[in-house]
Parts: structure tokens; C-alpha cells; sequence
């Protein structure tokens, strides 16, 4: 695919000025890293504060009085559990249970929801949804995907910087939920959300603002100094998802993998009632897990990358999905699917790492948790 | 701009020789280095072994990527860089001293001569990128 034929966000430019080196990330031309490099973006982003852009994600308005009810069909969580002002986490399931993409689902008001998918599903996820809806739904559908910028603060330093461009309390602003408000005179949403495993906010806007906004935060986080913000592209956002054994689709999670495999029982309400892949995902919780998401961690020198075989002994058992050096836990970690039997804190397992099978063990997840 | 001494030679795969005799001491090119991203990992042969030319002689691993390193010119190794397993991060910051990482007692000096020119490789790079 040539360069002219990637998908751009609004902030394309500016990844360019700042040296982003840009790859084709699932058709979207993104930053992969900018000069400060992966592991220094990581440990700002832990440390400090990090600014991704996710303009590329997808969003998709449900409105209607069915909205509650429609959403809550196609998805595991339970929608009814959401306040206006709160967002969850959920998964879109097809009939087997596997999962078509997970998604952040936001109430705005009893009629009216917003989705938020992952940029390189959203036409699938949309094929997917409107094929699932019809009038007696009673909710109207719009890809909205082209109306939103999307910059994620991340990081301890994220409140204050925020906080400084608004006149919305931001402490106020619980985990998962969110306000709408003006952000350096900006109509935004200001969500108490991330994928990063800090604290931070994800604030949507109308794209013809993105640049002022990003801009906006690099000021205010006093990006150039020693501690100051940095900008961060997908290879410290996958890095910093990893050690907090966030899943990403297409790794952790595909139409072939449920959610109660990867870990994601949490976010799979089988007592709210009927949605799709209820029975199938029912029928496996009663019959037990075969395989399971397990994280490890090696413990002899050598990085385990997506792809590469797990073995016990001489038995292949598994494929990592994930594997990465962690700059910030200085290991090398990955998540691989197990059979259960050997999905356990403390299992020996070994690594096929260009053909040398190298030791590592189960460990617990998430690896890295912020301190509270 | 990449950074490409005029004393050494380099290979189309990205790596430097310097030569000193029959010795030929080998890193990754300041091209190759800033493609990998942060280095974190090296897996080097010990000294002792025997590569062709052109074989696989170890592994450089960054953060996002792994890369192998081939052997330029073939031969016997006679030292390694240990100080990279605690400062992989050399390769980053100085790949053409501090991040060199083996030497290596070639069969053949001629191969070394046999490579790119420091004006020639900033050409290949210029024709490839």
C-alpha cells in the first residue's frame, strides 16, 4: 500500500514536525515512535506524562429509546448498569462468543450511547452492528468515526495538566466515567479512560481542533524539558498496554476467542440476559475453560515476540500473543494462551525463540499495577 | 543523515567492519541502529566459533524488533563486546565504537576489501530508502 493510500489523522502533520516515524498501522499512517525513543516514551508516560493521539479509533452514535437495549444485545456487559456520565469496557460477541471487537461503550443519556472501537475494526464492527439492527430497535445508528479527534493524556501528571485547560473538575471525574466540557475553549468529552495502565484522560473533539489541543498539552505538560510530556507512538502504547496486560485485538483477542479465555469474565455478564453468544459462552463457563490467557515472564535472557510456540517439556501447548521487553519492569513479559492445567503462577514453561527453547514462568497479571 | 565513517566497510545488510590485519572488528551500521529503535538485547556468538560469510552470527533485539546480524567476513571469533549485555544501548548511542561487538579472525581478508566503500554504502542507502 502506498503512502498516499494510508488513512490520515488530524494530526498527521504534527507527528511529522515533532519526527514521528510514521508506518502503516492497519491502513492508518501513525507514529510507530518519535526521537525520544520507545523506552523513554514509556517511562514519561509511567513516570510523568505521555500524549497519544487515537484520532484513528472508531465511534459510532446509538440514539434512540432502544439504545440501552439494542447495545446491550449485541455486547457482554451489561448496559443497564450504566449512569449517564459512565463508560465500561465490553465486547462485541458473535454467536460462538467470540469477539468481534471489544469496545468502550459510553452513556451520554438513557437514549443515547456512543462506541468506541478499535480503528482498524471499525468498518467490520459497523458491517457487524448494522447487519444486527433493524427499525424495531428503535434507535438510529451513525459512524461517526470522521466527526472526533482523539488525544489521550496519560500518565501522574495527566490530571494537572488537563486540569489546567478547563474549568471542569477533573478530580471529580471518577475512573470510567466521563463529562462534556470546553478544553482550552474546545467542545470536548473528557474521559477518565485509557490504555495505558496510569491514570489519564481520553478528551474527544471535533478534528478541526486537534492540532490546537495537542499542541495544547504539549505546552502545558512542558514538552522539551527534562520532566516534561512527551509525545508517544503505538510502540510505547503497546508496551505500556502490555505490562498492564491490556489486551489487543487481533493479538489477545479475534472472532476464534472468547472472552472468558482472555481473562475478560469480568466484562461478560451471562445473568443480565439474552445477548449474542450468551448460550455458547454459557455452555463454555458450565463445561469449564479449555485454554486460558496467562502472562509470563522469562527467566533466562531472551525476548519472547507474538508468534513464537510455548512448550512444556517436549509439548507444544500454546502461542504467545503478546511478547515484548517491559521498560519500565525490565523484563521480558508476554501473554500467551495456555491450556488451564498450565495456565498457573509459577508454571515452568519454555519459549521457542528462533529455535532455542528458553525458560520462562506464569506469572500473575496485570504485571505492572500503578501504585495507588 | 545517517553517520558513515570513512575507514570502515559495509555489508548491503547493514553491518561495519573495521579491519586490522587479518582482524576484522563488526557492528551494526548507524542506519541499521536507528531502524531498530532502542536495543536492548544482543545475542553474541562466543569466542571460539566459526561462521561463513554471510552467515547468522547473533541477534539484536530492540524493543519492537529483532533483527539477526551476519557475519561480513568469514571466519573465527576471537573477542566479544560483553560490556553490551549490560549496555545494549551502546549500539544506540556510539554503534561504531562503543556498540562494536565481535572480532573476528577472517579466512579470508580479501572479503572485507570486497566491500561496500563508505561512498558506496551511503549510495545503496540513498537508492533503497
Amino acid at each position: 500500500m502506498s503512502e498516499t493510500e494510508l488513512k490520515r489523522t488530524p494530526l498527521n502533520a504534527a507527528h511529522r514536525q515533532l519526527g514521528g516515524r510514521m508506518v502503516d498501522f492497519g491502513g492508518w499512517d501513525m507514529p510507530v515512535q518519535y526521537p525520544a525513543g520507545v523506552i523513554e516514551e514509556h517511562m514519561r508516560c509511567r513516570t510523568r506524562a505521555g500524549l497519544f493521539d487515537v484520532s484513528h479509533m472508531g465511534e459510532i452514535w446509538v440514539d434512540g429509546p432502544g439504545a440501552i437495549d439494542f447495545v446491550n444485545r449485541l455486547t457482554t456487559n451489561d448496559v443497564t448498569r450504566l449512569i449517564d456520565g459512565q463508560a465500561h469496557y465490553s465486547a462485541l460477541t458473535n454467536p460462538k462468543g467470540g469477539v468481534v471487537d471489544d469496545l468502550l461503550v459510553y452513556r451520554f443519556a438513557e437514549e443515547k450511547l456512543l462506541l468506541v472501537v478499535n480503528a482498524g475494526t471499525t468498518e467490520k464492527d459497523w458491517g457487524w452492528i448494522t447487519s444486527h439492527h433493524t427499525d424495531a430497535d428503535n434507535c438510529a445508528l451513525t459512524n461517526a468515526s470522521g466527526d472526533f479527534c482523539q488525544i489521550a493524556v496519560q500518565g501522574p501528571d495527566a490530571l494537572g495538566i488537563v486540569q489546567q485547560l478547563t474549568e471542569n473538575d477533573l478530580s471529580a471525574i471518577k475512573y470510567y466515567h466521563f463529562t462534556e466540557g470546553w478544553v482550552d475553549e474546545v467542545e470536548s468529552i473528557i474521559s477518565r479512560t485509557g490504555y495505558t495502565g496510569e491514570d489519564g484522560f481520553e478528551v474527544y473533539a471535533h478534528p478541526k481542533y486537534a492540532e490546537k489541543l495537542w499542541n495544547k498539552f504539549l505546552e502545558t505538560g512542558s514538552y522539551g524539558s527534562a520532566e516534561g510530556i512527551l509525545p508517544c507512538g503505538l510502540a510505547s502504547r503497546n508496551t505500556l498496554r502490555l505490562e498492564s496486560a491490556m489486551s489487543l485485538y487481533g493479538h489477545e483477542l479475534d472472532d476464534d476467542i472468547t472472552p472468558l479465555e482472555a481473562n475478560l469474565g469480568w466484562i461478560t455478564k451471562l445473568d443480565k440476559g439474552d445477548f449474542t453468544g450468551h448460550d455458547a459462552l454459557t455452555a463454555l463457563k458450565e463445561k469449564g475453560l479449555t485454554r486460558k490467557l496467562a502472562g509470563f515472564e522469562m527467566t533466562e535472557p531472551g525476548i519472547a515476540r507474538d508468534g513464537y510456540d510455548v512448550y512444556v517439556g517436549d509439548e507444544k501447548v500454546g502461542t504467545v500473543t503478546s511478547g515484548s521487553p517491559a521498560p519500565f519492569l525490565k523484563k521480558n513479559i508476554g501473554l500467551a494462551f495456555l491450556p488451564v492445567d498450565f495456565a498457573k503462577t509459577g508454571q515452568e514453561i519454555r519459549i521457542d525463540v528462533r529455535g532455542k527453547h528458553l525458560a520462562a514462568r506464569v506469572v500473575p497479571t496485570p504485571f505492572y499495577k500503578r501504585p495507588s | 543523515m545517517s553517520n558513515i565513517p570513512e575507514n570502515l566497510r559495509y555489508s548491503k545488510d547493514h553491518e561495519w567492519v573495521g579491519v586490522d590485519g587479518d582482524i576484522a572488528t563488526v557492528g551494526i551500521t548507524d542506519y541499521a541502529q536507528h531502524a531498530l529503535g532502542d536495543v536492548v538485547y544482543i545475542d553474541m556468538p562466543r569466542v571460539g566459533d566459526k561462521f561463513g560469510t554471510h552467515e547468522a552470527f547473533g541477534s539484536v533485539e530492540s524493543v519492537k524488533a529483532v533483527s539477526e546480524i551476519f557475519m561480513p567476513a568469514g571466519g573465527e571469533i576471537t573477542e566479544v563486546n560483553d560490556g553490551l549485555n549490560d549496555t545494549p544501548e551502546a549500539v544506540n548511542n556510539d554503534p561504531y565504537e562503543a556498540g562494536w561487538m565481535v572480532k573476528v579472525k577472517m579466512d579470508n581478508p580479501g572479503e572485507a576489501d570486497a566491500m561496500l566503500s563508505s561512498v558506496e554504502y551511503e549510495e545503496y542507502l540513498s537508492a533503497s530508502t
